[in-house]
């Protein structure tokens, strides 16, 4: 109906540029609050939004860059950036943002802007960030004597043993720290802070069974064969009821579940769950956690590149980043919004805070989301047991290589002269 | 007394189908009414604890319902009318005309049917690009105009007519398309419905196809509209549920519609004209 | 245009033999759905057929200079690959164990509700198609439950026999088992209103025949509902092969073909290779070699048949 709304305004108003504006699943639909203003300030912007449903999102935007079809902006997943890149579909941003007055690099989260950076080219600007911390039940933490996540995965191992003795003391099924064998955020983490690169050659070859990452798998594996954490999927259908049971303790999740988790928990444990950032593998606190996050891009096909860039500037601002957390709960990629009350004073968010000034950003290749999709099946394989470490890392690396053989072989081409 | 044995066992074990069959989805109806978050509570709540019409609601205000209700049930009209009408009229000639390379002709189709239809998506939308029809209506319903399933289906069914009915129709003067449209088609009646039901549920439920075409919110279909209403990590499950049953509605309308041709479409003794 | 241009020639040279009007009718009947098809079906096929000779992947989209040639390279790869031939069996299971068992529950309700003794058959023949119309994706949630480990009904159930818990899902060995049920129970629907109308396409008269001739219910349901049926039993036990083979909206929502690639079938892998990461070539490969397999597995299929009628 809007998009209709739209059609007629153009026909009376033929002097209007209208900038076509893709954004994901219920976002689209949200966003949509934001536009009237920046019409308002922007006389003679028309904006559409098309909302896009996130579950094919990714095979939509293929076949749009592949049919010539794109739009003038769009949301895209920060660790899809390589990937158009590649398509060579993306317009460059740098000279949009020397001329912004708005625009000021050390203002965003360093980590999560440079997912938007490939071979120093800036081609997306961060509309909203998204990284991982620990949620915790408080009450359960301090039967163990804890009042708050170790900050070591040392500490947290010791801290999964006294609750785990003292689960099986009480004769009740508890797997205190859940790591879910279908994702690759814990693995990934672990990665990163083991200090090991995950790829090498250039990011031609998989670099997985180095000494580096080895470890880091070695810690996860520990969390399985110990019953800290359930190998499987089945058994927690439901995250929220697993948590209110205590049947899970602590859990890896991202922002979205502040708004779930104080929907979803019982009141009486309402005061009991907390967040904190992520313990680590060294010294340094917070441990390294996921740049993670939406971006806004402007395709290389559009014809309206300055109003484009100006509703990426209007969105991605101060304002209307604060703006949008509070209709969403999307966390703002901008420092200086962090300032706004309305972030400053919600308590579980502080967590988020403190880890977003360290985190870091994951190989940009295209091939990326396939390498960490393929790594949750090694996940699986140590956690069952059906492969060791070693031979799971060794197998992967293989299946690294083949999938960066075209990346390898372009690489070649690109030497040669 | 045996007779009537059977009938019980007969009858219990219909019964038994059906439970099994409706749990499910009685449960997905009453799922749509729960508050949320209480349709993933484990275990299972069959029956929601205080009733809500919210998501009906949101449905409605949120998702002007109507226009894509509108939108999908032109494509799937259009694809079921057009697609019956081809299907029918090759399925009658693959069982009931002989002429040289008939049966090769139709072991290609029958190959054809074995090829997995994703591999056709990237090369048909970029047909389509460039003969202008994405973002259209006609670009959505032009891939399934004719089904080599419903050309099989037609054909295995307008076989069992009898001969002696189409000669006996030549020789009154009939024309062939007189032929076809007076003595195959009412004959085949009840499973031209069966294929127009088919049709009509494949292009209503599909996604895929008309997301990609459709480069415009005003022209998606409900699925696609449905499938937006989810965030990246969360999704609304009663929500979901109300969603699925409106979408299924039309198709449930329609084959109950549909329903007392199948009680009554048999061909007796092969004389109805 | 191929089939087009075809059935304009073929017609003419029809016509010319004035005593073969019949042919002509033929093709113009045939015209409008073998068009459709050789556009928007064969030569997409033709195209994806020259795609699995490539490498065309997300690299050539950007820019068609990078695209190489690889001959049958993709197709050594895919018998190379340890998931393909899992995927295979996976496939081959499910075709084996959930298509005879698809069509005997299809068959088997079709003829309870058609029964004269059976009562209130519409209200049976609308509760049975009912899967086949709901969304996968909302059944799925439910069966989740049905199968969850520690609360699920079907464990429920089984608990009262004595049997330990089971972790349908979970437990790579009985994933696909439980796959098959959720699939039979989704679609036997489907080939139930197939046989249906079959059923009611024999005539009434060839019954009363044999009432009168005094053959029982049995003798009747052997002499002539099973020859009669014939027709109908070919098509449902071929499309429900060519479907099976087809594998790919059960696991892709249930399990994502896990646990440890357990549900793992051809058409998911190949959606994966081709839609998440646009390895079109090769997954174009791996749709034709399942198309081979396939095939060679119908033609298996009718010769046995054959040898077997004999």
């Amino acid at each position: 109906m809007i998009a209709l709304v739209g059609v007629s305004c153009r026909q009376s108003s033929d002097s209007a540029t209208t900038v076509k504006f893709w954004a994901l699943g219920n976002e689209g639909e949200l966003v949509r609050q934001l536009i009237p203003e920046f019409e308002r300030t922007n006389p003679g912007i028309h904006v559409i939004v098309q909302q896009i449903p996130w579950t094919a999102a990714h095979e939509k935007l293929l076949t749009a860059v592949a049919g010539e079809s794109t739009p003038d902006v769009c949301q895209i997943g920060n660790t899809w950036v390589p990937e158009f890149a590649v398509l060579n579909s993306l317009e460059p941003l740098d000279p949009f943002v020397r001329r912004s007055p708005d625009f000021r690099r050390e203002d965003f989260f360093e980590g999560v802007l440079k997912m938007n950076v490939i071979d120093s080219t800036l081609y997306g600007i961060p509309w909203y960030v998204d990284t991982r911390v620990i949620y915790y039940r408080r009450d359960l933490l301090r039967e163990a004597g804890y009042s708050e996540p170790p900050r070591t995965w040392e500490g947290v191992l010791k801290l999964c043993d006294v609750m785990q003795q003292n689960a099986k003391a009480k004769g009740i099924q508890q797997y205190p720290f859940f790591l879910p064998t279908n994702e690759w955020v814990p693995a990934i983490v672990l990665g990163m802070q083991s200090g090991g690169k995950f790829l090498k050659d250039n990011n031609t070859h998989g670099n997985f069974s180095g000494t580096q990452f080895r470890a880091a798998f070695e810690l996860l594996a520990k969390f399985y064969h110990k019953e800290y954490s359930p190998s499987g999927m089945q058994l927690i259908t439901n995250l929220y009821d697993s948590f209110s049971d205590g049947l899970i303790a602590l859990y890896i999740t991202g922002p979205w579940n502040i708004g779930e988790f104080s929907r979803r928990i019982p009141s009486r444990l309402q005061n009991e769950w907390m967040t904190a950032p992520l313990p680590s593998m060294d010294s340094i606190s917070p441990g390294i956690s996921l740049p993670l996050g939406t971006s806004l891009i402007v395709f290389r096909q559009s014809r309206r590149k300055e109003a484009a860039w100006k509703l990426v500037e209007f969105l991605t601002s101060r304002e209307q980043s604060i703006a949008f957390y509070r209709i969403t709960g999307n966390l703002p990629p901008r420092r200086s919004a962090w300032e706004d009350t309305s972030l400053a004073r919600n308590k579980y968010i502080q967590a988020f805070y403190k880890q977003l000034q360290r985190v870091d950003p994951l190989p940009q290749i295209a091939e990326w989301e396939q390498v960490v999709i393929k790594l949750q099946l090694y996940v699986e394989y140590i956690a069952t047991n059906t492969l060791s470490v070693d031979e799971a890392l060794r197998k992967f690396d293989s299946e690294v290589d083949q999938m960066l053989e075209k990346r390898k072989w372009l690489a070649e081409r690109n030497r040669k002269p | 007394m045996k007779g009537r044995t059977i009938a019980v066992v007969l009858n219990a074990g219909l019964v038994f189908l059906a439970l099994i069959t409706l749990t499910p989805v009685v449960w997905m109806v009453s799922a749509s009414f729960m508050i949320p978050g209480e349709a993933s509570t484990a275990p299972l709540h069959f029956f929601p604890a205080h009733p809500t019409l919210e998501h009906y609601q949101v449905l409605a205000e949120r998702l002007h319902v109507g226009r894509y209700f509108l939108n999908s049930f032109i494509i799937a009209s259009a694809v079921t009318l057009i697609s019956l009408v081809f299907n029918s009229m090759a399925g009658f000639v693959f069982a009931k005309y002989q002429f040289p390379g008939r049966d090769k002709l139709f072991r290609f189709l029958l190959a054809g049917m074995i090829v997995p239809a994703q591999v056709t998506m990237l090369p048909l939308f970029l047909m389509l690009k460039s003969m202008g029809l994405i973002n259209t209506y006609v670009g959505v319903i032009i891939p399934g105009l004719a089904s080599i399933f419903g050309i099989f289906l037609i054909r295995q069914f307008a076989g069992s007519i009898p001969d002696s009915l189409i000669e006996a129709a030549r020789i009154d003067g009939a024309s062939e398309f007189k032929v076809y449209r007076s003595v195959v088609l009412p004959l085949c009646k009840p499973i031209l419905l069966t294929l127009a039901l088919f049709t009509f549920m494949g292009t209503w439920n599909d996604f895929m196809w008309p997301l990609i075409v459709m480069t415009d919110n005003a022209n998606y279909t409900l699925p696609v509209a449905i499938a937006n209403l989810k965030g990246e990590h969360l999704l609304d499950l009663e929500l979901m549920m109300a969603g699925s049953v409106v979408t299924i509605l039309p198709v449930l309308i329609l084959f109950l519609a549909f329903q007392r041709h199948y009680v009554r479409g048999i061909m007796v003794g092969g004389v109805k004209e | 245009m191929v089939g087009g241009k075809k059935q304009k020639t073929m017609s003419r040279r029809a016509g010319m033999r004035s005593y073969d009007n019949h042919t002509a009718a033929a093709w113009l009947f045939l015209a409008p759905s073998l068009t459709a098809i050789a556009i928007f079906f064969v030569i997409p096929v033709l195209s994806a057929l020259v795609m699995s000779f490539t490498d065309f992947d997300i690299y050539a989209v950007g820019n068609l200079n990078v695209v190489r040639f690889m001959g049958f390279r993709n197709y050594t790869r895919i018998f190379e690959t340890p998931l393909f031939w899992k995927a295979l069996r996976n496939t081959f299971y499910f075709v084996l164990v959930g298509g005879p068992l698809s069509v005997a529950v299809s068959l088997g309700t079709a003829l309870m509700v058609n029964s004269k003794l059976a009562r209130f058959k519409p209200f049976y023949r609308t509760v049975y198609f009912l899967p086949v119309v709901t969304s996968l994706v909302a059944v799925a949630v439910v069966w989740r439950y049905l199968y969850h480990p520690a609360h699920g009904l079907l464990n429920l159930a089984l608990s009262y026999f004595g049997v330990a818990p089971i972790d349908w899902l979970g437990n790579p060995d009985i994933a696909m088992p439980a796959i098959v049920v959720l699939a039979v129970w989704k679609n036997f629907g489907y080939n139930m209103l197939i046989f249906i109308a079959g059923l009611q396409n024999i005539p009434e008269d060839l019954y009363e025949a044999a009432h009168i001739d005094g053959a029982g219910g049995w003798r009747q349901f052997v002499d002539i509902t099973i020859p009669m049926l014939a027709p109908t039993t070919v098509f449902v036990v071929m499309i429900t092969i060519i479907g099976y083979f087809q594998l790919f909206a059960e696991p892709y929502i249930m399990t994502e073909g896990g646990p440890m690639n357990a549900t793992m079938s051809v058409v998911l892998m190949m959606y994966e290779q081709g839609f998440r990461w646009w390895n079109m070539g090769f997954a174009a490969a791996i749709a034709f070699v399942l198309f081979a397999v396939i095939l060679i597995f119908s033609i298996l299929q009718l010769i046995i048949q054959r040898r077997l009628q004999q």
